[in-house]
């Protein structure tokens, strides 16, 4: 689903990523974990061209989305983010940040936009909410709003960029449990995370950064338990 | 001191339909103002160089000079170079126009800038393409950041739309000039309009303050 060959991204004379090739197949789950300023955001960020590659191709479907030739509108639709902090559209009301993308991007009738969204919002717990604005939900239930208008676009893939690290630590858990449901959907997703609990858990795979090179990509039950660098080991003394 | 009101009075309603040409005069210029000024600000943020320049240029011209001249220029100059026999009040909508585009292209900027990038990146991610992520998403956050700024700037127009009055155009401040010059009465007519002029911008003000907290039901 998502190929990535001899990626390279700096900004201006710093290489935050160095030459990073891997895989995620369709279906899969991927947990990316690392030290603060390792890369990993970058990397999740390049998959949807929110960063441009210096160098190195990335494939996703097929399609090399690093190519000048590519409609990276296209590429977007197909690949969903959540963000960190969210980033709902404050002005329109939680059925409307729903609605707002398929309406506009997909050319969706505002009744199949308004049916799927409500259809969604019910999967996140949040159907009660649909015409309250933003500013009325707790973290928690932004960020599941915020999985939800992602979901609206009918994606292959979710990137997760922190999902949890904004939120009151009894928030995460709500979150944490959107996300496993939406495994269970068999949806390729790449999770950049500092839940360790939640990536042993859920991830096929997980890939460690550090310092921009990718030095881990092993199972989660090999490299909790036995990381093979001794960089991945420090970094799990710490966190575990 | 002979103040003499009497005499103004059968003059009142002439001054009073003073009130519509000020007022229509002020909403074409806001409004061809604000329109351009967004398109000004999204070329001062733009990637490409020529564009910015462009648009910093144009902004530099119309704060540099004098707002009369900008009016003489226009109004005087325009048959002399293009042959076309431009009306006062055009050639008053346009200046006016121009010149608040310069100003507000550098308030809309400010609050193009103040929306979260966050907000950018959320529409990107979904696929949404530049002009209905501006349109939809960025500007009428923008917008609502700026609300007392672009009020500020709708009030300063009103008031400098008494510089049409130079060129001809029948505005309140002409007005008043035209019945002084009939009575011979100055205080009473000017004393009128300053009065119209004022009355006008408070309630300009009082508008935009129900407007701004409808907009931020939101938050």
């Amino acid at each position: 689903m998502i190929r990535i060959e001899h990626l390279v991204k700096s900004f201006g004379p710093l290489e935050v990523l160095k030459d990073i090739s891997t895989e995620v197949g369709s279906g899969e789950v991927v947990a990316i974990i690392g030290p603060s300023g390792s890369g990993k955001s970058t990397l999740l960020r390049c998959i949807n061209l929110l960063e441009i590659p210096t160098a190195g191709h990335i494939f996703v479907d097929g399609v090399d989305i690093t190519s000048s030739k590519c409609d990276i509108l296209k590429v977007r639709q197909n690949v969903g983010m959540v963000f960190q902090h969210f980033n709902l559209f404050p002005h329109k009301t939680v059925m409307g940040n729903l609605t707002y993308a398929p309406m506009k991007v997909r050319g969706l009738s505002k009744a199949d936009a308004s049916e799927i969204a409500l259809d969604l919002l019910t999967k996140v717990g949040l159907s009660e909410k649909a015409d309250q604005y933003p500013s009325r939900l707790s973290g928690g239930q932004k960020q599941r709003v915020a999985i939800a208008r992602a979901l609206a676009m009918q994606p292959d893939v979710m990137l997760f960029d922190e999902p949890t690290s904004a939120l009151d630590p009894e928030m995460v858990k709500e979150v944490l449990d959107v996300m496993k449901g939406l495994v269970k959907t068999g949806i390729t997703m790449a999770i950049v995370t500092h839940e360790m609990g939640f990536a042993r858990e859920v991830a096929d795979r997980v890939l460690f950064l550090d310092g921009g090179y990718l030095v881990e990509d092993a199972p989660p039950d090999v490299f909790f338990s036995a990381p093979k660098s001794d960089r991945a080991q420090q970094f799990l003394e710490k966190v575990l | 001191m002979n103040l003499d009101f009497g005499q103004i009075i059968p003059s009142l309603p002439f001054i009073l339909n003073g009130i519509v040409v000020t007022l229509k005069f002020t909403l074409l210029s806001a409004l061809f103002g604000f329109t351009l000024g967004t398109l000004l600000s999204l070329l001062k943020i733009s990637s490409i160089k020529p564009l910015r320049w462009f648009a910093e240029f144009y902004t530099s011209i119309f704060r540099g000079t004098p707002l009369i001249l900008q009016l003489a220029l226009v109004y005087f100059a325009t048959p002399q170079l293009i042959g076309y026999k431009i009306s006062p009040i055009e050639a008053g909508v346009l200046t006016f126009a121009l010149n608040s585009a310069a100003y507000s292209s550098e308030t809309i900027r400010a609050g193009i800038m103040a929306v979260d990038k966050g907000q950018r990146e959320a529409s990107m991610s979904l696929g949404v393409p530049y002009r209905p992520m501006m349109l939809d998403i960025i500007l009428p956050q923008a917008f609502k950041n700026i609300l007392p700024a672009l009020v500020n700037e709708s009030i300063a127009l009103l008031k400098d739309s008494a510089l049409v009055s130079t060129i001809g155009v029948l505005d309140l401040m002409r007005r008043a000039q035209v019945v002084a010059g009939q009575t011979f009465l100055y205080f009473e007519p000017l004393i009128i309009v300053g009065v119209i002029y004022y009355v006008m911008v408070m309630g300009l003000t009082q508008a935009a303050q129900v407007l701004e907290r409808r907009m931020r039901r939101s938050d």
